[in-house]
C-alpha cells in the first residue's frame, strides 16, 4: 500500500488533524507511507511530519502556493499521484481538506469517501468506517479501485510522536490556469473572541439544572479556562437565560467537540441529537436517573453549583504550573 | 375544587374576523377554498374536480385556480391523525367507477376482531358491544390515506397549498369571503424578523371550512354566524404510537377498564385500540374523554401504563416504537351538532362540524361524505349561476346531510356519550338499551356538560405511571421527538391561556398535555409551544389554540 | 446574470438508511435540502442586485424531487431542471459530478451556487468535484458573496477566520448556512410555482454514457452497516467532594487539558 497523506498547515505548524492521520497511516503493517506539504516556504515542516511517523516527505514550495486555496492543491496531488503510483491519499477533514478532496476525486476519477471516523483492514481489504444518521449507525464504506481517497472526520486519530525524520524530496510545481484564478485578497484571522460554538474543540453547556441565568457564569467561566465555547439546552433559551445562537440540538446548533461538558441537562433526546457525536462527554447533574448518563463517558452525580467551580480552579491550576 | 371554566383564557373571536384587507390587484382569488386537507377537503376538491370534469362553463367561472385546498402543515398528512379503522362507503360513492377499495392505500380488511376489558393484570375477553363492529372495513393510517387523497384532489385539478394556515376569515357584507393566511417570520415577541412574509387575503366565491377536529375557524365562524346548538361540543384526547413488530397482528383489538377507572365520581370514559398495520407493523393507542376530572390524570402516560400489560407487552416484544401522535376527537354527536353547517358563502364539514360516531369508532367515512355532499352544494349553487353567498343559496348541503346516512347514524346513537357521564357500568347499561331501540330510547334527550364545567378532583393516580425506559415506555420529549416535530423555538405564542391559574388547574394542564407544552411553577403556569403538536386538548379544558406559524408542528407519516 | 443553484431533495423527518439496499430509504416525502434554502436566497439576492438574469435550479434524483424542487420555486426562482434516471441511482461523487457537471454544461450560468451540505449525507464536498470538471474556480463556505465587474468577491469562513477570496466569473460557490435567512415563500409564490417550468433530463439527453453514472460510473461501495462503537466504558460517580478531581483527571488521561 502506497499511501499519501496530505498535511496542512496554517503558520509555521502542521495541523493536528493531519498529523493524527498521519499517525494513524503510519500504523498499519504494511504502510509504505508518504506525507505532502504544499505552500511557500514550507520545507522548515519536515522535521515535524518526520516526528510524527513520515520516512518520506513531498514538498511543493512555490510563491503560488501561498494562500490556502484548494485548486492548485488538486494540481500538485493529482501530479504526484500519477507519477508515484500512490494508491491511497488520506486526508484530514478542514474547509480546504474538504475542496482539495473532491477536486482530486474528480480530477483522478477516484473514490472519494468522507466523513470517516476510521480506516481498518478486514479480508485485505480497506474499510472505512462512516457514521451516520446522527451516529446512529456505522456505514462500512470501501472502493472500487485505484487510487482511494479517503476524508477523516476532525479528531478522528490523536497525533503520536514516534520520533523519527523525514527524507525530504521536491515536487515540481505545474498549474492549470482555472486553479489559480481564484485570489486571495485578505485573511483575517479572529482570536479573541474565543471559538465559536459550530468551531470550538470544547463546549460547556447549561441546562436548567443551573437554577437561574446568573449561574451561566459558572459556565462561561469554565468555558474559558478550557478555551471552549458556551452551549445552553432549549429550555434554558426559552426561558430567557442565555442567547438563541448558543441552542445545542435539535431546532439548534448540531456539535460535535472533542470535549462536551454538559452542566445540569437532563438529556433529553431533543439535545442529545444535537451532541451526541461529541468526542468525549463529561455530565454534571444531581438526577441520577438524568437520561444524560446514559451517553456520556464520565457522569458526576453532583451539584453542577459544587463542581463546576471547583473543577474550573481545578483546570486553571494546572494550566498555570 | 376549582373548574378550569372559572379561567377562562383572554381570547376573543371577532379578533378572527376581519374584511379583506389587501388592495384589490393583490388579494388572491380562486373559485372554491377549501381548509384543511384531511379527507373531508380532500374529498370536497376531489367531487368539485369530478363535478367541473364536465362543466366546462363553470370551471371557467371560477377562474384560474377553481379549487384551492389549504394545509397547516408541512405536508399533506403531517397533521393527520386517527386510528383508524375506516368504513369504505363514502369511499366508495367519492370513487365510484373511478378507484377500486384495493388501489387505495389501506392494510386489508379487518379480519377478526376482539374486546377486551382490562384488569391490571388479566384481560376477559367480551363480545363486542354492536356499535363497534367492523366487518367490512378496513385499517388505515389516515397521514397515509391523506396523502393518496390529495394525489387524487390534485389530478382533478385542485391546488393544494401546504404550510399554509388560515388564520382569519374574511367577512363583509354577513358573508365569507375567503380567509386571510397566516404571517410567516415573526419572533416571539411578534415582532417582524429578517425574512418576515406578511399572509394574503384569499378570496373565493365559497369557503368550506374542513379543518378537522377544534377548527379555528370553524369555531370562530360558529361565533360569527350564530351558528352553535343548543349543546356544547365535548372532546376526548387521542393519543397513539406506530410500532414497528416481530411479528403481525392479525386481528384489531379494543380494550375497555383497565387503566381507566369505573368509578362514576372519575368520569374516565374511553379505552384503547390496537391495530394492525400489515406485516410487521401495528399502532395502538389511549382514548379518554376530557370530561375526566382528576388533575393527574395524563392520556399520554396512560398510553405507557397501558402497554405495561401483559396483553399488551406481549405483542410489542421485540418491537420498536417508530411514530408517536396525540389529537382531540370531536365526541357530542348529534346532541352537538351546530344549528346549521352553512352561512353564506360557507360551508362546514367533516370533525369540525362534529360528525362522529362515538360509540361506532368512526368519523373518517363522514368525513368523506360530508366534503363530498358540500362540493355538490357548492356546485350547484355555482351552476345554477347564483353567488354562493347568497343568503340560502348553501342550504342545500344541510338538506342533503340530514338525507345522509351520515345524519341517520348520528341520531341513532346520540345519547349514548353523555350516558357515560354517569360511569361505566350505568353508561353500558343506557347504552345497550339505546342500541336495541335504534335511538328511541330515552324519549327525552340528555343533555351535555362542557369539559370546561367539570369540577376537578386530585387522586394520586400519577404515582402507577411508569417510568420511562426508552423502549417500552417514553418520557414525552421523547414523544414529541417521535411525532417528528421541530418547530421553530423563536417564534410567536399560538396557546391563548390565562398564566396566573391556581396550582390544581396548572397541573391540570400540566398533567394533561400530552406533549409537555405546559408547565405548573410558583406563580401559574409556563409554557414551551414549540413542543405543541396542536392536539386542541386545551381548547377543550380552559384555553384556546390559535394556528401556529404554518408548516410547524408534527411532521406524521404513518398515524 | 445567469445563476444556476444545484439543490438536492432529503427525506422528510427522521430519516433512515434502507438495510436491504444500503441506501438511505427515500420512501418518504420529500423535503428540500435545508441548506440549499440558503443558496436558493443567495442566488435570488445575487439576481435582485444585479437587476436582471435569471435563477436555473439544477438538480439529480428521484421524480418526487419535483416536490423538492417546487418549494425553491415557490422562494422565486424561474426555472428548475431535474435529472432523474433509474440508472443514476446510487451513483457516489465521482458518478454525481459527473452527471452533475453536465447539467451544468448546458445551462452555462455565471454563478453555480450550492448549500454547505446535505442533510441527509452530511457530505460536505460535492462543489469542489464538480467545479474541477467543468475547469472553473472554486470558493467554499462562503459568509458573503458581492458580485461586481465580472468576478465574485467572496468572504470565507474558516476553522481560523475570515479570508476574502476574489474569483472570475464563471464561478462555483458553496455558501455556508451563516449567510443569510431564507426566505419564507409567499402565497403568491407558492401558487406561481406550479407553472413554472421543470425540465425533466434523463442521461442520454445529457449525453452521460451508461459507464459513468450510477454503481457502475462509481468508485466507491457500501459494503454493510453495523452498530456504532460502544461509547468508552461509561463511568458514573457520586460527587463526595472529589469529582472536580475526577473530572480533571478523566480529562488528562484523554488528554482534554
Amino acid at each position: 500500500m502506497s499511501t499519501l497523506v496530505f498535511l496542512e498547515h496554517h503558520g509555521h505548524e502542521l495541523l493536528k488533524g493531519s498529523l493524527g492521520v498521519l499517525s494513524k497511516a503510519a500504523a498499519f503493517a504494511d504502510a509504505d507511507v508518504a506525507g505532502v506539504v504544499i505552500g511557500s516556504k514550507v520545507r522548515a515542516l519536515a522535521d515535524q511530519a518526520g516526528k510524527f511517523g513520515a520516512p518520506k516527505l513531498y514538498v511543493a514550495d512555490d510563491a503560488r502556493l501561498e494562500a490556502p486555496l484548494p485548486q492548485p492543491r488538486v494540481d500538485v496531488l493529482a501530479q504526484l499521484v500519477r507519477d508515484k503510483g500512490i494508491d491511497t491519499v488520506l486526508f484530514g477533514n478542514s474547509v480546504l481538506a474538504a475542496d482539495v478532496a473532491a477536486g482530486l476525486a474528480a480530477r483522478l476519477d477516484a473514490g472519494l469517501n468522507w466523513d470517516l471516523a476510521d480506516l481498518v483492514q478486514q479480508d485485505g481489504k480497506l474499510v472505512g468506517k462512516r457514521p451516520a444518521l446522527q451516529d446512529s449507525v456505522y456505514v462500512d464504506v470501501g472502493w472500487k479501485s485505484e487510487p482511494r481517497i479517503a476524508l477523516f472526520r476532525s479528531g478522528s486519530f490523536d497525533p503520536v510522536a514516534a520520533g523519527g525524520s523525514a527524507q525530504v524530496e521536491d515536487v515540481a510545481v505545474a498549474l492549470e490556469d482555472f486553479s489559480t484564478s481564484a485570489r486571495m485578497v485578505d485573511q483575517a484571522h479572529e482570536e479573541s473572541e474565543g471559538p465559536s460554538i459550530e468551531d470550538a474543540p470544547v463546549i460547556v453547556a447549561g441546562g436548567r439544572g443551573l437554577g437561574g441565568p446568573e449561574n451561566f457564569t459558572l459556565v462561561e467561566e469554565l468555558a474559558k479556562a478550557l478555551g471552549g465555547a458556551v452551549g445552553a439546552t432549549r429550555a434554558v433559551v426559552d426561558a430567557g437565560w442565555y442567547p438563541y445562537s448558543t441552542q445545542v440540538g435539535q431546532t439548534g446548533k448540531t456539535v460535535s467537540p472533542k470535549l462536551y461538558i454538559a452542566c445540569g441537562i437532563s438529556g433529553a433526546i431533543q439535545h442529545k441529537v444535537g451532541m451526541q457525536s461529541s468526542g468525549v462527554i463529561v455530565a454534571i447533574n444531581k438526577d441520577t436517573n438524568a437520561p444524560i448518563f446514559e451517553f456520556s463517558d464520565l457522569g458526576v452525580v453532583g451539584d453542577v453549583h459544587e463542581v463546576v467551580p471547583r473543577l474550573t480552579e481545578l483546570v486553571r491550576a494546572r494550566k498555570a504550573s | 375544587m376549582t373548574k378550569p371554566a372559572d379561567f377562562p383564557p383572554p381570547f376573543r373571536a371577532a379578533d378572527f374576523v376581519a374584511a379583506p384587507s389587501d388592495p384589490q390587484d393583490e388579494r388572491i382569488e380562486v373559485g372554491v377554498l377549501i381548509v384543511g386537507a384531511g379527507p373531508a377537503g380532500l374529498a370536497c376538491a376531489i367531487r368539485l374536480g369530478q363535478l367541473l370534469e364536465d362543466a366546462r362553463e363553470v370551471r371557467e367561472r371560477l377562474g384560474e385556480v377553481p379549487v384551492a385546498v389549504l394545509e397547516k402543515g408541512k405536508q399533506v398528512g403531517s397533521h393527520l391523525l386517527s386510528g383508524a379503522v375506516v368504513n369504505p362507503r363514502a369511499l366508495r360513492r367519492l370513487f365510484k367507477g373511478r378507484k377500486r377499495i384495493d388501489e387505495m392505500p389501506f392494510y386489508g380488511p379487518v379480519a377478526h376482531e376482539s374486546v377486551y376489558f382490562l384488569t391490571k393484570q388479566n384481560a376477559l375477553r367480551i363480545p363486542a358491544p354492536p356499535t363497534m363492529r367492523n366487518d367490512g372495513n378496513y385499517v388505515a393510517s389516515l397521514s397515509r390515506l391523506g396523502r393518496w387523497l390529495a394525489e387524487q384532489a390534485e389530478e382533478a385539478g385542485a391546488m393544494l397549498l401546504p404550510e399554509t394556515a388560515a388564520e382569519k376569515l374574511l367577512v363583509s357584507d354577513g358573508r365569507a369571503r375567503g380567509v386571510r393566511t397566516g404571517d410567516k417570520g415573526r419572533g416571539r415577541d411578534g415582532q417582524p424578523l429578517g425574512n418576515f412574509e406578511p399572509g394574503a387575503d384569499l378570496v373565493a366565491k365559497v369557503t368550506v371550512l374542513a379543518e378537522g377536529t377544534q377548527g379555528h375557524l370553524t369555531g370562530v365562524a360558529l361565533d360569527r354566524f350564530g351558528l352553535a346548538g343548543e349543546n356544547p361540543q365535548v372532546w376526548a384526547l387521542g393519543v397513539k404510537e406506530v410500532w414497528k413488530v416481530a411479528r403481525p397482528l392479525d386481528r384489531v383489538i379494543h380494550t375497555m377498564g383497565w387503566p381507566l377507572r369505573p368509578g362514576a365520581k372519575y368520569r374516565e370514559f374511553g379505552g384503547s385500540f390496537i391495530y394492525p398495520m400489515g406485516e410487521d407493523m401495528l399502532t395502538l393507542g389511549m382514548v379518554v374523554g376530557l370530561d375526566y376530572r382528576d388533575v393527574e390524570l395524563s392520556v399520554h402516560d396512560l398510553l405507557q401504563e397501558l402497554k405495561t400489560h401483559p396483553l399488551v407487552r406481549k405483542l410489542l416484544e421485540g418491537g420498536e416504537r417508530v411514530e408517536w401522535g396525540a389529537k382531540t376527537i370531536p365526541e357530542g354527536g348529534f346532541l352537538a351538532l351546530p344549528k346549521q353547517l352553512h352561512a353564506p358563502g360557507l360551508l362546514i364539514c367533516g370533525d369540525g362540524a362534529g360528525l362522529v360516531n362515538v360509540p361506532a369508532l368512526k368519523g373518517i367515512h363522514y368525513a368523506i361524505e360530508s366534503g363530498s355532499l358540500a362540493a355538490e352544494a357548492a356546485f350547484a349553487a355555482l351552476q345554477r349561476g347564483q353567488t354562493p353567498a347568497t343568503p340560502g343559496a348553501l342550504s342545500v348541503y344541510d338538506d342533503a346531510l340530514k338525507q345522509s346516512f351520515v345524519w341517520k347514524d348520528l341520531y341513532e346513537v346520540r345519547n349514548m356519550r353523555p350516558a357515560f357521564g354517569r360511569g361505566f357500568v350505568v353508561g353500558g347499561a343506557l347504552a345497550g338499551a339505546m342500541t336495541a331501540t335504534k335511538g328511541r330510547f330515552p324519549r327525552r334527550d340528555l343533555q351535555l356538560e362542557r369539559d370546561v364545567d367539570v369540577d376537578l378532583i386530585r387522586t394520586d393516580r400519577a404515582k402507577s405511571y411508569p417510568a420511562p425506559d426508552g423502549k417500552l415506555t417514553f418520557d414525552k420529549l421523547s414523544s414529541v421527538f417521535a411525532a417528528g416535530n421541530k418547530t421553530r423555538d423563536d417564534q410567536p405564542n399560538h396557546i391563548v391561556i390565562r398564566r396566573d391559574v391556581p396550582p390544581d388547574l396548572a397541573e391540570l394542564w400540566e398533567r394533561m398535555c400530552p406533549a409537555q407544552v405546559y408547565e405548573a411553577t410558583e406563580t401559574g403556569v409556563d409554557v414551551t409551544p414549540s413542543n405543541c403538536v396542536q392536539c386542541g386538548a386545551i381548547t377543550a379544558k380552559g384555553g384556546r389554540l390559535t394556528p401556529p406559524e404554518s408548516g410547524s408542528g408534527p411532521e406524521y407519516k404513518l398515524t | 446574470m445567469k445563476i444556476a443553484v444545484c439543490v438536492k431533495q432529503v427525506p422528510e423527518g427522521n430519516s433512515r438508511i434502507d438495510p436491504e439496499t444500503k441506501r438511505l430509504d427515500r420512501s418518504g416525502e420529500g423535503a428540500l435540502n435545508a441548506f440549499d434554502a440558503n443558496a436558493v436566497e443567495e442566488a435570488l439576492r445575487l439576481k435582485d442586485a444585479t437587476g436582471e438574469g435569471e435563477v436555473v435550479l439544477v438538480s439529480m434524483g428521484p421524480p418526487k424531487a419535483q416536490d423538492a424542487l417546487r418549494k425553491a420555486l415557490a422562494m422565486g426562482a424561474d426555472r428548475a431542471v431535474l435529472v432523474t434516471d433509474e440508472a443514476a441511482a446510487g451513483s457516489d461523487l465521482v458518478a454525481t459530478s459527473y452527471t452533475l457537471a453536465k447539467a451544468l454544461e448546458r445551462e452555462g450560468a455565471d454563478v453555480i451556487l450550492f448549500g454547505q451540505q446535505a442533510g441527509d449525507s452530511d457530505g460536505a464536498v460535492l462543489w469542489a468535484a464538480v467545479a474541477d470538471r467543468l475547469r472553473l474556480p472554486v470558493v467554499s463556505q462562503a459568509a458573503e458573496i458581492t458580485q461586481a465587474d465580472g468576478k465574485l468577491t467572496v468572504k470565507r469562513q474558516t476553522e481560523f477566520g475570515y479570508d476574502v477570496i476574489e474569483a472570475p466569473l464563471p464561478a462555483v460557490v458553496a455558501v455556508s448556512d451563516a449567510i443569510n435567512e431564507p426566505r419564507y415563500p409567499s402565497l403568491k409564490g407558492i401558487m406561481g410555482a406550479k407553472s413554472k417550468a421543470q425540465a425533466t433530463l434523463s442521461l442520454s439527453d445529457l449525453g452521460v454514457e451508461g459507464d459513468r453514472a450510477g454503481e457502475q460510473g462509481s468508485r466507491t461501495e457500501v459494503y454493510g452497516l453495523n452498530d456504532p462503537p460502544a461509547r468508552s466504558e461509561s463511568k458514573k460517580i457520586e460527587d463526595n467532594g472529589n469529582a472536580a478531581q475526577a473530572i480533571l483527571d478523566f480529562l488528562a488521561e484523554k488528554r482534554l487539558v
